[in-house]
């Protein structure tokens, strides 16, 4: 016999790989119009962006009525709690990917100027980061968790590595200012992108083994 | 079950002619934390006939701590609650083996009255169980069977014992009504009064909160949290979330064994055993 509070949390489950999914979903449109230099998705993104904000507030919802009702206690309590904070940073990732796109007008307007860094490797980077953050939360994986913690640094790298760049070129050559500039956001967006993935492991990390292993690196 | 209610008010009362003088001796520090020692126990098993029902119990009870003992029913947690001012030597055929130090007192080798020790260790119980007496006497009885006969003093004990059971505002004007006029509530804060008028160390209590309803089991939580700053507390409770609620350490019992014992925000989040976990989450069986 299941219990009503397994019913419950085995629903929590179902809604926030749902609302994961929604998200990854929305970040690939962007990174593929980054990608292509072309704006199609772009209106789909934002659509998709209300959808997450209306599914994040259910998942909300969800948590604190089975905080409420249940009151969980050890590795339940510390799996509500964890969702919880993972369905803020899942919003946060599409609104970040509305931000990519929104930048992608200008980007996409100049087809064959040269990007001074390798987004390629970014968009890569990041992307891969937010799907294993989602694999590690399904799989409740520590070890998959822990290698996205580490790919942060690499993203950051990558992130100082445009800004540096970009400032060279926006001193050379002043008629791509606006280019350059959205490059610089669609960097930061991916960079935030990247620590919101981060913020997914650490809580997968806290919900399987209870360790708190944010702000560890000093 | 094994007492009737009005036994276990005369036995926690501690029925002696002297109030026994608390000496101030050193407390034993525990190696860890520092914080000082109440309660040592070491290696306890515990008899009923041939029935374990504690088997090696380790477990050092922290001074001005609260502390829960939790499990499921017949895991000895109120077996062990008992055993820590002897109050199972009423049950025949029982048989104690370990130490059990209060202080550096061990309590089963260094007192042949055990009154001693229920004098310095109290008891509440499951269910409030006042003297047939009225609400003055009821918290003066402990006193004067301790030989205290100034009836200003008893009469000031027995307002300050009372004010500290968070009792005396609803029952000041009403002092020489029965006890059984009162509600549970008030009435397990009376036996609770009771226990402290005569001015134990340690406070036990089995379940004192069970048979309340929400308000009464908030103001007794509330008593506890206040009362921790002057006494060590023991309480064993069903309820997870009073246990989470007004304990600083938590031990959990299982088949007469102590499988786990810390911190209580610890247990409550992370215990270590799975056990514990299975317990605590209704898990069980």
């Amino acid at each position: 016999m299941t219990r009503p509070f397994e019913n419950e949390i085995d629903r929590l489950r179902k809604k926030i790989l749902h609302l994961t999914a929604m998200v990854e979903e929305s970040l690939q449109s962007a990174v593929q119009s980054v990608i292509d230099r072309d704006n199609t998705f772009a209106d789909d993104v934002i659509v998709n962006d209300q959808k997450i904000d209306q599914y994040e507030v259910e998942v909300e919802e969800e948590c604190l009525k089975i905080l409420t009702l249940h009151q969980p206690v050890a590795a339940d309590l510390r799996y509500v709690v964890g969702v919880l904070k993972i369905n803020n940073d899942l919003e946060r990732i599409g609104d970040l990917a509305v931000n990519i796109v929104k930048r992608n007008q200008q980007v996409s307007k100049q087809s064959v100027a040269n990007v001074p860094f390798d987004l390629p490797e970014m968009l890569k980077k990041t992307l891969r980061m937010v799907g294993d953050a989602a694999d590690a939360l399904v799989d409740r994986d520590v070890a998959k968790a822990i290698e996205v913690c580490k790919t942060d640094n690499e993203v950051d790298e990558l992130h100082k590595s445009a800004y540096t760049e970009i400032q060279k070129c926006l001193a050379d050559d002043k008629g791509l200012i606006d280019f350059y500039l959205s490059l610089l956001s669609v960097s930061r967006n991916l960079e935030r992108i990247a620590d919101h993935a981060t913020n997914i492991a650490e809580d997968v990390i806290y919900m399987v083994d209870g360790e708190i292993v944010r702000h560890q690196g000093g | 079950m094994l007492h009737n209610d009005v036994n276990d008010a005369k036995q926690e009362t501690g029925l002696k002619k002297d109030i026994v003088v608390n000496v101030n001796k050193q407390p034993v520090q525990s190696k860890d934390k520092e914080r000082p020692i109440k309660l040592t126990v070491t290696n306890l098993d515990f008899w009923y006939g041939q029935l374990q029902a504690l088997k090696d119990i380790n477990l050092r009870i922290e001074k001005n701590r609260v502390t829960a003992l939790i499990g499921p029913s017949g895991c000895g947690k109120s077996t062990f609650l008992r055993t820590l001012n002897r109050m199972n030597d009423t049950i025949p055929g029982t048989r104690v083996d370990g130490t059990i130090l209060l202080d550096d007192m061990n309590i089963y080798k260094d007192v042949s009255d055990v009154s001693v020790i229920r004098t310095r260790i109290g008891m509440v119980f499951q269910k409030s169980n006042p003297f047939p007496k009225s609400i003055f006497e009821n918290v003066a009885y402990g006193l004067k069977v301790n030989g205290i006969r100034d009836k200003r003093l008893i009469s000031d004990a027995v307002e300050d014992t009372l004010k500290k059971a968070y009792l005396w505002e609803e029952v000041k004007d009403k002092l020489d009504r029965s006890a059984f006029a009162l509600s549970g509530g008030q009435q397990q804060r009376l036996c609770i009064a009771r226990a402290l008028a005569v001015r134990p160390e340690v406070l036990l209590m089995d379940e004192p909160a069970s048979a309340l309803d929400p308000i009464s089991t908030a103001k007794i939580e509330d008593l506890v949290a206040e009362l921790k700053e002057n006494y060590t507390i023991v309480i064993v409770t069903h309820n997870m979330q009073q246990a989470a609620r007004v304990s600083d350490h938590t031990a959990f019992f299982y088949e007469g064994i102590l499988v786990e014992s810390g911190v209580t925000k610890e247990i409550f989040t992370k215990p270590t055993k799975k056990r514990t976990e299975d317990y605590i989450t209704g898990r069980f069986g």
